[in-house]
């Protein structure tokens, strides 16, 4: 029973333009509540905060949960559960805790809980073990006093401490959470599913692919901002039948709105788009570690070993057709490995400059006056027009000579391709970064530190770029504590990957939300969702 | 008789086995599901040790062993990404692929036989060449275009009917849960019903169609006209009952392909049942899912042939299937 499908995707596209064209939408049924309906690509699965440290899951469980520190609308730390803190010595901080906060059960929340997060954010199962360092001693003094002592100074100790949700330790042992869910135990029951936090809102039901419905914590410690009354949550895959849902009022809000839906959903009365730059940087790398690449014809050496071939692929790579027409507008393209917004210098860089001249002679300079051929692996389904972001690659760089195999793959093949299990296996590759803690050392540490085959180092530095210098900065960078001293550092560490062009840097992508107009909402740059900014009218 | 039946069951256990078999080395080119349980930082040495702990890096032969003796159990194991026992999902999602293909079914016979035997008793008429070309629609476009075309036009544009989901369920004893009880329910149920069962309904209703040309045409029809019955007797009484055995058949055998093909339809209409369910564990590689999703349908189809194997036995003495060494 083989059905055609040939050529339905254009057709399809003529069909939903034509029909949105005339769409009068009719307002959504009248509620009788404020409930905002949000939905979403992907599964909110499992509800252990320490189970998947992945955006999405976290931002979903930030509605409920609540770390020491919080992020507020322009992403600068505040303070969240810890009213207070200091750094007493460098190797010694201290937090004071709310004294006011109860966990959604009505247990007061107090030190214990926080030491109690702190071991099992640590134990064998977490996925959040880089929240805090391993090493480090936490001691209660009273019931919302908590010393931390450091084995080395850290000076973004707590940069990712918005994201480490403090859990209740009574209720955790009540319900066999004293450690996190993992996927080998056989019988891990209903826990997996349920959550207590100290957050504005609760969970009052969830079925994983189905449905979550949020309502609201009537105790909760901070001054409330939204005016809802419940969350409706709906996972939607399919990108024609969200944005169909959102133009035909069956729910408030989407994400993300797809690139080509973008200026329909904007032309709808009813119905706007909320853009933003997001952090994650997309960049392209090159491998640098094996003697020979197997996907070249260049035998017995690496041409990528030579910096003068990768500013060669730099300056072929016209920047501004790939914002133009690949992404239609919808990135901003960057000179370093890392957002713009997290870098204070990162204004003072700028990007080697479009030139498939000085390009070519870089390649003759290099030996390679003829070009040469390499593979290129690609994800086709991780990141905003990412095939075909590769593809207009692979054309330019054409242009100079070189010819590039492109496998373009589902993320699932390409992950186990390119990273560690796969062994590195990539000459050349499109990868994004978002650094968790918003820091330059996260960037510098796991992409452009060196490594060995088994990825001991910088594990998602897959080419293999090696650079001492760079090594001994990012040793130093991350025991600093002297903001200015530090970001010099980082600093210098830009200009040589800079220099020797380790990466190129493409662009950030940027967000893109569908809301039906009466709704507002607060779109932070790490493409959180959080409710208690939201108001519907 | 008894040797038929049992000669049957170990050629469906030679069936799944192989299904199982065929499934599990396919999962091995999905991809790593490692990548998807784990957040970006995590280090490759845990990534490493969760890899070990959850037996891939075992010979496929073993792992295979290890997934056909708990199936026997009917222990699927631990969804990756859901963190629950696949059976329990797998159950939970069933009552929504259920109530959607018996819908579908059921509209697929009501609505594909009258048409069916309409265009074969007045095959010129202007009506008829209309049913037909629906028939042609909803035969060569392909299901989600289908779907996308309904929520566009009915929900978008019209705002009659919802775009997506199953509506207010009502849970009904320990697991089953049923949309046919609520208004939202019932109004959510209409285009992916629709959708899914077009197809089978054009299927039906040209097969009725040909099949009523072809016993319209044959003697015992002649007979009865002779003998002077009313054309409503002849029609239904004596055509349509002789077209319904192959209808019958058809019908039960599609049954299985509408679960089976509800995994396009339930995606465009974000219909929370199996086929989603499997859709999601393809995209995160969720192995456990996937093995005992393939190897319930397998089943399913197995069980329907076995039954349909009977019912020709029993119905049709004629038919000596495996019978006679021939």
């Amino acid at each position: 029973m083989g059905r055609k499908i040939a050529g339905a995707r254009s057709l399809r596209a003529a069909i939903i333009a034509a029909t949105a064209m005339t769409a009068s939408v009719t307002g959504a049924t009248a509620q009788e509540e404020n409930t905002l309906r949000f939905a979403f690509q992907g599964t909110l699965n499992a509800l252990d905060p320490y189970s998947l440290n992945e955006t999405f899951t976290l931002g979903m469980l930030g509605n409920v949960y609540e770390g020491l520190t919080k992020r507020d609308e322009d992403l600068e730390i505040i303070p969240g559960l810890a009213e207070s803190w200091e750094m007493l010595e460098p190797l010694h901080w201290r937090f004071h805790l709310r004294e006011d906060v109860t966990f959604a059960n009505g247990n007061p929340f107090t030190a214990d809980d926080v030491i109690f997060s702190a071991e099992r954010v640590r134990a064998e199962n977490s996925d959040m073990k880089t929240r805090i360092p391993a090493d480090s001693e936490w001691v209660k003094v009273d019931d919302h006093t908590v010393d931390v002592k450091l084995q080395t100074p850290n000076p973004i100790l707590i940069a990712e401490w918005d994201t480490w949700y403090i859990m209740d330790k009574e209720w955790s042992e009540e319900n066999g959470l004293t450690n996190p869910i993992s996927a080998r135990d056989t019988n891990p029951g209903e826990a997996a599913y349920m959550a207590n936090g100290t957050g504005p809102f609760q969970i009052d039901s969830h079925e994983p692919g189905v449905k979550t419905i949020y309502t609201v914590n009537e105790d909760w410690w901070g001054e409330v901002e939204h005016n809802l009354d419940q969350v409706v949550f709906t996972p939607i895959a399919s990108d024609a039948t969200r944005v169909a849902a959102l133009l035909s009022g069956d729910v408030d809000l989407i994400e993300p709105v797809p690139v080509q839906d973008i200026s329909r959903v904007d032309s709808n009365p009813d119905t706007d788009v909320l853009t933003g730059p997001e952090l994650r940087v997309i960049h392209l790398g090159f491998n640098q570690i094996r003697d020979e690449l197997p996907t070249s014809d260049v035998e017995g050496e690496n041409p990528f070993r030579d910096a003068r071939v990768r500013k060669a692929f730099y300056q072929a790579i016209n920047i501004d057709a790939i914002k133009t027409r690949v992404m239609r507008d919808l990135a901003t393209p960057v000179p370093l490995l890392i957002a713009n917004e997290l870098f204070a210098d990162s204004g003072e860089f700028e990007r080697w400059p479009y030139d498939p001249d000085a390009a070519k002679e870089l390649l003759a300079e290099a030996g390679y006056p003829d070009g040469f051929t390499v593979g290129m692996d690609c994800p086709n389904d991780r990141y905003v027009n990412d095939e075909a972001i590769c593809q207009a690659v692979v054309s330019m760089l054409a242009g100079i000579g070189v010819n590039i195999d492109l496998n373009a793959q589902p993320k699932a093949q390409y992950f186990a391709k390119v990273l560690a299990p796969g062994g590195y296996d990539t000459d050349f590759f499109l990868l994004g970064w978002t650094p968790s803690s918003f820091d330059s050392w996260n960037v510098l540490t796991n992409l452009a530190t060196c490594r060995d085959e088994s990825g001991a180092g910088g594990p998602f530095n897959l080419g293999g770029y090696c650079n001492e210098e760079v090594d001994a900065l990012a040793k130093d960078i991350v025991v600093e504590t002297d903001i200015e001293k530090r970001d010099a550092m980082i600093k210098q560490a830009y200009e040589i990957l800079t220099s020797e062009t380790s990466h190129i840097p493409l662009h950030q992508q940027s967000l893109a939300w569908g809301k039906r107009s009466n709704v507002d909402i607060v779109q932070r740059s790490d493409n959180q969702v959080l409710f208690y900014w939201a108001q519907v009218h | 008789m008894l040797a038929f039946t049992i000669r049957r069951l170990f050629q469906a256990a030679g069936v799944l086995l192989v299904v199982a078999l065929f499934s599990f080395v396919m999962f091995r080119f999905v991809g790593d599901p490692i990548n998807q349980m784990v957040g970006v930082d995590t280090s490759p040495a845990e990534r490493a040790q969760l890899r070990q702990d959850l037996g891939l890096n075992d010979q496929i032969i073993v792992q295979f062993a290890r997934f056909v003796g708990n199936a026997v159990q009917f222990n699927f194991g631990i969804s990756y990404q859901m963190k629950q026992p696949v059976a329990q999902l797998i159950a939970s999602r069933f009552p929504a692929t259920a109530e959607l293909s018996l819908v579908s079914a059921l509209f697929a016979l009501l609505i594909g036989v009258p048409m069916g035997v309409y265009t074969g008793l007045y095959r010129d008429t202007l009506l008829s060449r209309l049913f037909m070309a629906i028939s042609l629609a909803g035969i060569s476009l392909p299901t989600f275009l289908i779907g996308i075309l309904l929520i566009f036009v009915f929900s978008v544009h019209l705002g009659w009917l919802p775009s997506f989901g199953r509506g207010d369920t009502v849970q009904i004893g320990g697991f089953w849960t049923t949309g046919f009880l609520t208004k939202s329910g019932l109004l959510s149920l209409i285009l992916p019903s629709i959708t899914l069962g077009l197809f089978q309904m054009t299927l039906i209703m040209r097969l009725v169609r040909g099949e009523m040309l072809e016993v319209l045409r044959t003697d015992f029809i002649k007979f009865a006209r002779a003998r002077g019955l009313s054309r409503r007797a002849i029609n239904f009484g004596h055509a349509l009952k002789n077209t319904l055995i192959p209808v019958i058949t058809i019908t039960g055998l599609q049954l299985g392909s509408i679960i089976a093909f509800a995994i396009i339809t339930e995606t465009v209409f974000q219909w929370p049942g199996m086929g989603l369910l499997f859709l999601q564990a393809v995209q995160n590689v969720d192995i456990p899912i996937m093995a005992a999703y393939l190897l319930l349908i397998a089943f399913l189809f197995t069980v329907i042939n076995f039954i349909v194997d009977l019912l020709y036995v029993a119905v049709d003495p004629r038919i000596r299937l495996g019978g006679s060494p021939a």
